[in-house]
């Protein structure tokens, strides 16, 4: 495969611009083939982020024509339209400079909905037995790969309209904790997810579910939350934050 | 906004949907059956007039109906207008209010 | 359509919203309509003899269609977030269309 990829890439901060590169077409060239080519060989100037580049660490997630996906993993091939590519930094986040976004608030809100695991023994008490084929382990399971790359929480929309809104990521990670018969923190828990800034927020867009690279559905998580903060509420012992 | 509050407007968006689910498809039957042959004012007031079965149906209907699109619009406001706080949810109860005033003002001109 | 949009349960989303805010700016008129009566059933009449007009017609069959619509859209989201979670739901996405479609036959054969 011969020829030039006419490559528009993103430069600056929020208020930056494109700049357009020629980049050489190779056979099985990703994205990130490309832009790590234009800062070794066109301009060393351009920031971008990556790490493994084999598709596990999610550092190299960037906005390609207009869909979050990670650059070593997407083959300029299937996307290429018209032999042009557009790369920007992730969307719903801050832009530190050209490539790369300040993924800072997407880790706050993964706090702020109690995403972290809450022991209750201690090394005196015998190991918790958990079933990996019960229904909430199962339902954990299905939540529990995600490595933090923020792809979800540049696709969804709720996250652009709501600037509060803890987004799917946050949401999916506390489900998993939902589920986990060994956590302590439950009605916090249950408590940090609720309301505008929380699953009640979700409009099943799915774009989340649409655009994950590990095949999650924070969609079906932020569903299960919904189900287990309506019956919290229910039974009238809702925490008020 | 509390959270509690939020939570509730979302419960009650809910439920008034299940409502609603049960009366607009009975409203949709009762259209589709009865615009057979055209429509008078005669025709609807027949089936209308003095009915308290007709008048209760539409009773909560109305009510369901106002709760949906209140909170159904403070949300449109939210998240396509960034219309939020005390305004907007004054805007949109107002709004609710003036569907219930209307709605059982064509309810009682069509029953008494 | 932004690229990240363009799939199907979006697409359910817009159909959702948009018939729900044109919904919500027709009930007023309707039930005004209905308050008419309240001058005399001559009054109403009126309104429904206008309403026999082509156009108006059309806006009907336009409006069962959203309303259908609007109903299927909310029971797939009810189903969505309330059973447990099924993976079919760009099956049910379609069924809410298919349902929507034939109301809106339904009424405009029955015109």
């Amino acid at each position: 495969m011969t020829g030039a990829l006419r490559v528009r890439v993103w430069r600056g901060g929020e208020d930056g611009h494109f700049e357009a590169f020629d980049v050489p077409r190779h056979e099985s060239q990703t994205v990130l083939d490309v832009v790590t080519y234009i800062q070794r060989t066109l301009d060393p100037t351009l920031a971008y982020r990556f790490a493994c580049r084999v598709g596990m660490c999610g550092s190299c997630a960037m906005t390609v024509n207009g869909k979050p996906r990670w650059t070593c993993r997407t083959h300029v091939d299937r996307v290429a339209e018209g032999g042009e590519v557009e790369i920007a930094p992730l969307r719903n986040l801050p832009v530190v400079r050209d490539l790369v976004a300040d993924m800072s608030e997407f880790f706050d809100k993964w706090a702020r909905a109690k995403g972290q695991f809450a022991p209750t023994r201690t090394r005196a008490d015998g190991f918790a037995v958990v079933k990996p084929d019960s229904r909430e382990r199962r339902e954990a399971d299905a939540g529990i790969e995600c490595i933090g790359c923020a792809v979800c929480y540049s696709a969804c929309d709720v996250v652009t309209w709501n600037r509060d809104y803890l987004g799917p990521a946050a949401l999916n990670r506390a489900w998993t904790l939902v589920n986990d018969s060994r956590d302590g923190a439950q009605a916090a828990r249950l408590a940090a997810v609720s309301g505008d800034a929380g699953c009640h927020s979700c409009r099943t867009h799915m774009s989340c579910t649409e655009h994950c690279p590990k095949q999650i559905s924070p969609t079906r998580s932020i569903a299960g939350l919904k189900r287990a903060t309506l019956r919290l509420a229910l039974s009238g012992k809702g925490d008020e934050r | 906004m509390s959270v509690r509050h939020e939570v509730r407007l979302w419960v009650a968006q809910r439920v008034t949907a299940m409502v609603l689910a049960v009366c607009v498809t009975v409203h949709l039957v009762t259209i589709i059956m009865a615009v057979r042959g055209g429509l008078t004012a005669a025709e609807i007031l027949g089936r209308t007039r003095g009915s308290v079965a007709f008048a209760v149906f539409y009773g909560v209907f109305l009510l369901a109906a106002a709760i949906h699109v209140g909170v159904g619009l403070r949300n449109v406001a939210s998240e396509w207008l960034g219309w939020r706080g005390l305004g907007a949810e004054l805007a949109v109860t107002a709004f609710a209010v003036l569907l219930m005033v209307l709605g059982l003002r064509g309810v009682w001109a069509v029953y008494a | 359509m932004r690229a990240s949009r363009n799939h199907p349960a979006y697409w359910a989303f817009l159909v959702h919203r948009v018939s729900g805010l044109a919904l919500a700016v027709f009930l007023p008129l309707h039930f005004y309509a209905f308050g008419t009566v309240l001058e005399g059933e001559a009054r109403l009449d009126a309104m429904l003899a206008w309403s026999e007009q082509p156009l108006v017609k059309m806006g009907e069959w336009g409006l069962i269609f959203l309303l259908a619509a609007h109903l299927t859209g909310g029971l797939r989201l009810l189903a969505l977030e309330f059973l447990a979670w099924r993976d079919w739901q760009k099956t049910l996405a379609a069924l809410a269309a298919g349902v929507s479609l034939v109301c809106a036959l339904a009424f405009a054969l029955a015109r």
